[in-house]
């Protein structure tokens, strides 16, 4: 006799990462799937926890600024901006304009880094491989502009409270003649490293609108790279504030929404920019906003270029207190020499009270909250980073896709676990 | 800027009167105080009218006052900590909330009202250890599976209480208790002089 078995088809759980190269580092997500379509996403994070808060309630406040580069490691001194901007508001500290101006310009920069990088990695994860390649050539640009100006290439611990380390180098660093190189190759690859490094940041600022139109021949108008995106994801706009989205993720939705326009901080409100929105709130709106801000972000670079080569002026608050005294003045001064070592070894102490201050990080809404004691180190640093409500959201956002669709919604969330799992 | 902070202080004054325990202003920023009684219809105002209209939640985070009494209310330990962001006024506002009891930490869930505070509330449960009442899913996040204690705790020790290695006779990875020294260069001072500015 035969006895025959019919199948009841039910839900079935699949993991999905932690070591899956489209899960953007180390997410685990646990899926519910029905057949190829997703029912349910419980995202498993904390891989890259690595306390970052409890770390700096035991270090001083200058000794916590590497570590913000490490938060959102595509977007180093974004995060090191904040952290320094509220401290700055708990001192009540003035910053020189040259240093808001070479802030901003940095910023900048940075957002065209962590752009170019999402690019490049969300094109890869839907299928587009050349445009990853594209990318990286104009990211060692501007690695390049980091290394010459703190001499690390990404970690770059380069804003300090109360300015930045140190002004802009006036000669760009080259690159030297070596047995595998001929001189005449040497030459071509120093074509535009002759001068200072605004000379090749302006070089670059030329240069890149040329390359932007470049990934967007290979992507804008692909028939893949629209069925892959056009209507995937969609966040109605109302649902993306109540969700706490912020950045490119809101703006797509369509609320015009920018710190930098908004609640301007360093000298933003001096800067002529503009604010690109999407319609839609899909993953293909979410690519034109981030695609249009780069150009924004080109823009302003400009500007800022143009202001820094007529102003000189000091980097740093000559409040020696908080910033230390300049090499020269130690040899002269004994009380520049005690500011120095106290500096140094103790650091500097911060009022009673608390603070929040925010910016517009390229992944949204970089903010950190301190409360201080009193002491040379804070009491409870809390970061606020912008991929951790986005995460939260994507149970919402995946429902009812397919599971190749939830690659193309972790890349346009730009996830980055530096940030998310703190 | 700071004449609408001033008229933001008024109006959320003149509203909730006798219904939070305190309000400040404090470099440009708002800190309003709750009480556990009554917070989440607060909370709902500070939402829904739109003078307020707080409509995002920014960021929550839990805090532990036990080495910083002075500054928390009525010298309780834990304390709830909400940014708000309200897109339409363009402001922000702090909100306090504090637990009544310092060994079992409670707190109404505020997912109700904003729906991210899932994720915060995990994470402050994990961190902290504070409980939120009425949570769907009240789970670890941050933490490895099966961890024990709070780590941001103020009595957690910085170095951990457990490791992990490779133990190769029973093949699999034991946890131990830490084997080494917490370390610290710089102690924790705390100094008036000095931090005027002038």
């Amino acid at each position: 006799m035969k006895v025959l078995i019919v199948a009841e088809i039910k839900n079935y759980t699949m993991n999905f990462g932690p070591q899956h190269p489209a899960a953007h580092g180390v997410l685990r997500l646990v899926l519910e799937m029905d057949g190829e379509v997703i029912q349910r996403v419980d995202p498993h994070i904390g891989l890259l926890h690595r306390a970052t808060e409890k770390l700096a309630e035991n270090r001083t406040y200058l000794q916590s600024v590497p570590y913000m580069d490490r938060l959102d490691y595509v977007s180093m001194m974004m995060n090191e901006h904040a952290y320094v901007m509220t401290i700055e508001n708990l001192l009540q500290l003035k910053v020189p304009i040259r240093a808001q101006y070479i802030r901003v310009l940095f910023d900048e920069i940075t957002r065209i880094l962590n752009h170019l990088l999402w690019l490049g990695a969300h094109a890869l994860d839907v299928g587009a491989m050349t445009v990853f390649l594209y990318a990286f050539r104009e990211r060692e640009d501007l690695f390049d502009c980091y290394e010459a100006v703190s001499g690390a290439r990404m970690h770059a611990a380069y804003y300090r409270p109360g300015g930045v380390y140190r002004d802009l180098p006036s000669k760009m660093p080259q690159f030297q003649p070596s047995k595998k190189q001929s001189t005449s190759e040497i030459n071509k690859l120093n074509k535009n490293r002759t001068g200072s490094l605004l000379d090749f940041i302006e070089d670059f600022s030329k240069r890149f609108p040329t390359y932007v139109d470049e990934y967007e021949t290979l992507l804008t108008d692909n028939r893949i790279w629209k069925q892959r995106t056009v209507g995937i994801g969609v966040v109605d706009p109302d649902r993306a504030v109540a969700l706490g989205m912020t950045g490119p993720m809101l703006r797509g939705s369509g609320v015009e929404w920018d710190l930098r326009k908004k609640q301007p901080y360093e000298t933003y409100s001096d800067l002529d920019f503009k604010i690109p929105i999407g319609k839609e709130g899909d993953c293909y709106d979410r690519y034109l906003v981030r695609m249009e801000e780069m150009r924004e972000s080109n823009k302003i670079i400009k500007q800022c270029i143009d202001w820094l080569r007529v102003n000189p002026g000091p980097v740093i608050s000559n409040d020696n207190k908080v910033s230390p005294p300049s090499r020269s003045e130690m040899k002269e001064d004994m009380e520049s020499m005690i500011h120095h070592f106290k500096l140094f070894t103790e650091g500097f102490h911060i009022p009673k009270g608390e603070a929040y201050a925010a910016v517009e990080h390229p992944k949204g809404e970089f903010g950190t909250y301190i409360i201080s004691d009193g002491a040379n180190k804070p009491y409870r640093l809390k970061i606020r980073a912008p991929g951790f409500p986005h995460l939260a959201a994507i149970n919402e956002m995946t429902k009812g896709h397919m599971l190749s669709d939830l690659v193309a919604i972790i890349g346009t969330q730009d996830i980055v676990f530096g940030e998310i799992d703190r | 800027m700071s004449q609408s902070i001033k008229k933001q202080t008024q109006s959320l004054k003149s509203f909730f009167k006798k219904k939070m325990l305190s309000i400040d202003e404090d470099k440009g920023e708002i800190t309003i105080t709750f009480d556990q009684k009554n917070i989440i219809e607060s909370l709902r105002f500070l939402r829904d009218r739109p003078e307020f209209d707080f409509k995002q939640l920014i960021d929550l985070c839990g805090v532990d006052y036990q080495e910083y009494k002075i500054a928390a209310q009525d010298e309780k330990r834990f304390c709830v900590v909400c940014h708000l962001l309200s897109l339409s006024n363009n402001q922000r506002l702090r909100v306090k909330v504090f637990a009544d009891d310092d060994e079992f930490p409670i707190f109404p869930t505020m997912t109700e009202v904003w729906p991210n505070a899932d994720w915060y509330e995990r994470e402050a449960f994990d961190l902290f250890g504070l409980m939120f009442v009425d949570h769907p899913d009240l789970r670890r996040l941050l933490t490895d599976y099966g961890f024990v204690g709070h780590p941001f705790r103020k009595d957690f020790p910085m170095i951990g209480k457990v490791e992990v290695r490779y133990d190769p006779t029973l093949k699999r990875v034991i946890y131990e208790p830490v084997s080494i020294d917490e370390r610290n260069n710089v102690p924790r001072l705390i100094r008036d002089e000095g931090t005027h500015r002038g």
